[in-house]
């Protein structure tokens, strides 16, 4: 006779591909990049010391972090706009933004960049419209540099932002508005002091995702920045494959694997706020 | 107080093809406590809005006081409201739910405390003040929204269906609790309602509404005891008034399916006799009255409704006290007055009175009038 197991254990067990799925596929493999930032070339923090010293990484890090909070807050923009027009739009332009949500996000970034490229290049669409409507005379840079990264990374990253945000928007009591209207205030105070503070969450949460997303980007840095826009995973890269200087390479990744935890710890944090104030 | 009147003068709400509220006009005067009472769907809560402003009207005047208020945002116009779902801002601690009307409009700070004191000692939240909503019972959540509502010193108040949301016990309480605020702080009411009990246990003046307009206009007295039409009298009272329709008889109009006792002059037929199950007097012992078979009975307590059959028709008798009387033949009877004749357009016909049914032998109990609102 079997021997039957506590109940809770029994719902557990249903729980064992996931933690064996990180500790193989996660957690061996970032022991082994640990590993390699302490001891290539030779064993010491020498990595991390450079990591500490070397201008040109503060360089990378600092545009890294610099790029991620103009796409988190642009990205946001975009789509606190976009779930503020689908909360009071008819059904039928709610599809429409769907359509525009979802059409993007089925697309593969490779050839969603690649797009971009075709748009934005030099005689590419805009510039030659722009310049057959007469609007400029040379046309604008807009690719390899950083402002075409920010423009394609924000279209990734709108998304993201915007599921959160709708969906702390739709929590909001439509006749709380009302009430608050009621006792006198005006619409712009409502949307202030009303609507604004309870999308709040929403919008911590999303700025968060975006952020932590874009830390991470490779391919739209790559193509569409040419060169000019030196992104930490592309340094990354770089240090792996093309120099071999593993170590520092693995040192960097350590240290964006201990700046993206404390991010999440502080969306973890802030989604119990949530729950408070809801 | 003459700020305090409010006046409509053919109010209209349209949306697309539907007329939400037809041309409705009524003039409250100051300290009245007046409910707009109807079905779901009937105007009433849009009427409510349009005064407040939350809706604009399509037609017709709104006046508050001397001013025409008819296109002023909700702020300007000297009301303050309450909500059915109390629509408390979930965000902010009660503290500043209540002050949040007088922030927006800049009373100064030392002020909104002193008001912020005495409101939550006179709905007695002085102690929950650092809450957040979540954190109270639903009592406690209407009495915020109260208190958000009368620290504005505003002498109107509207209010939507605020105990709908809360248990029965809590809504007898609340529903004192509001009557006497109401009129220590000497307020002008508008309360809306699709609840019987609370319009004629609260209302000074009741207005009856459906399909947008109204349908009577009165004290719960005369919209009890003489309802304007057959829709007026099945919408007040509980159980509701029994409607009976009538056809051509040898001696005058009589209930369809009992052919042998006049109820009404022949002018009536093709209207309806409507008789409350209150003012029925029920005997299994009489032999005049109007011949009714008991099907069934509910007992209640207090009294015992019987489900009785006359002619085609199902009629609803209230007793005092617990009857069984299930199967057995009867005689019901009521005095002409407590009969009320409504025309085939439902309407009130007061041109013609009931036929006066023979007296029974025997003396017949009746249930107290006093009651029959209580559940």
């Amino acid at each position: 006779m079997i021997t039957r197991l506590p109940e809770r254990w029994q719902y557990r067990l249903l729980l064992w591909p996931l933690p064996v799925l990180l500790l193989l596929c996660y957690v061996v493999p970032f022991a082994g990049i640990v590993t390699w930032s302490v001891t290539l070339p030779e064993l010491g923090v020498d990595n991390y010391a450079r990591l500490a010293n070397d201008p040109s990484i503060h360089a990378v890090l600092w545009r890294t972090l610099y790029l991620c909070t103009i796409v988190g807050v642009c990205a946001l923009l975009l789509a606190f706009l976009m779930a503020y027009c689908w909360l009071y739009s008819s059904s039928r332009w709610q599809r429409w933004v769907e359509l525009c949500i979802f059409l993007p996000f089925f697309i593969s970034v490779l050839v969603r960049t690649f797009g971009w490229l075709v748009a934005l290049r030099n005689n590419g669409l805009v510039n030659s419209w722009l310049q057959e409507l007469g609007l400029i005379d040379s046309p604008l840079a807009l690719t390899r540099n950083t402002l075409g990264v920010i423009i394609a990374m924000v279209h990734f990253m709108v998304p993201f932002a915007f599921f959160p945000l709708l969906s702390s928007m739709r929590q909001i009591d439509d006749r709380v508005l009302l009430a608050a209207r009621g006792l006198g205030a005006s619409r712009l105070r409502v949307f202030i002091s009303i609507f604004l503070p309870q999308t709040l969450p929403g919008l911590l949460g999303a700025f968060i995702m975006v952020f932590v997303f874009c830390l991470g980007f490779f391919i739209i840095p790559a193509i569409l920045g040419g060169g000019s826009t030196l992104m930490a995973a592309e340094y990354v890269f770089l240090q792996m494959f093309q120099t071999y200087n593993w170590g520092i390479g693995a040192a960097l990744c350590v240290l964006m694997l201990v700046l993206v935890s404390g991010l999440v710890w502080l969306l973890m944090r802030f989604s119990r706020v949530e729950r408070l104030v809801g | 107080m003459s700020q305090s009147r409010i006046r409509l003068e053919r109010v209209t709400k349209r949306w697309d093809a539907t007329t939400a509220v037809d041309g409705i006009s009524f003039d409250v005067t100051p300290g009245q406590f007046v409910i707009l009472l109807g079905p779901s769907g009937c105007g009433k809560s849009t009427t409510l809005r349009m005064i407040a402003g939350l809706e604009e009207a399509s037609d017709g005047q709104i006046h508050i006081g001397e001013r025409d208020v008819t296109r002023l945002p909700p702020g300007d116009r000297g009301l303050s409201m309450v909500f059915q779902s109390y629509a408390l801002f979930p965000h902010l601690s009660v503290a500043d739910n209540i002050v949040f009307g007088l922030r927006s409009r800049k009373v100064p700070k030392d002020e909104q405390r002193q008001r912020l004191a005495k409101v939550a000692g006179l709905v007695d939240l002085t102690d929950y003040l650092h809450r957040k909503p979540a954190q109270l019972s639903g009592g406690q959540r209407q009495r915020v929204a109260l208190a958000r509502s009368i620290i504005s010193e505003h002498p109107i108040c509207l209010m939507d269906e605020p105990l709908s949301n809360l248990d029965a016990r809590l809504r007898s309480d609340m529903r004192r609790e509001i009557k006497a605020l109401q009129s220590r702080l000497n307020m002008t009411v508008i309360y809306v309602t699709h609840d019987q009990v609370e319009a004629m246990s609260m209302g000074d003046r009741v207005i009856l509404m459906q399909h947008g307009k109204i349908v009577q206009d009165g004290t719960p007295d005369e919209l009890y005891n003489r309802p304007a039409s057959a829709f007026a009298a099945s919408f007040i009272g509980s159980p509701a008034m029994n409607l009976l329709p009538l056809e051509a008889g040898k001696e005058g109009a009589v209930i369809v399916g009992e052919p042998h006792t006049p109820v009404a002059p022949l002018e009536a037929v093709g209207g309806q006799l409507g008789i409350r199950p209150e003012d029925i007097a029920l005997s299994t012992t009489s032999t005049t009255g109007v011949p009714a078979m008991v099907v069934s009975d509910e007992y209640l307590g207090a009294d015992t409704i019987a489900h009785v059959t006359v002619g085609n028709h199902n009629v609803r008798v209230r007793m005092s006290g617990k009857h069984a009387l299930a199967g057995q033949p009867c005689r019901l009877y009521w005095a002409r007055e407590n009969a009320h004749l409504f025309a085939a357009d439902g309407l009130r016909r007061d041109d013609l009175t009931p036929t006066p049914l023979p007296r029974s032998p025997h003396s017949i109990p009746r249930p107290p009038v006093v009651g029959s609102f209580q559940h």
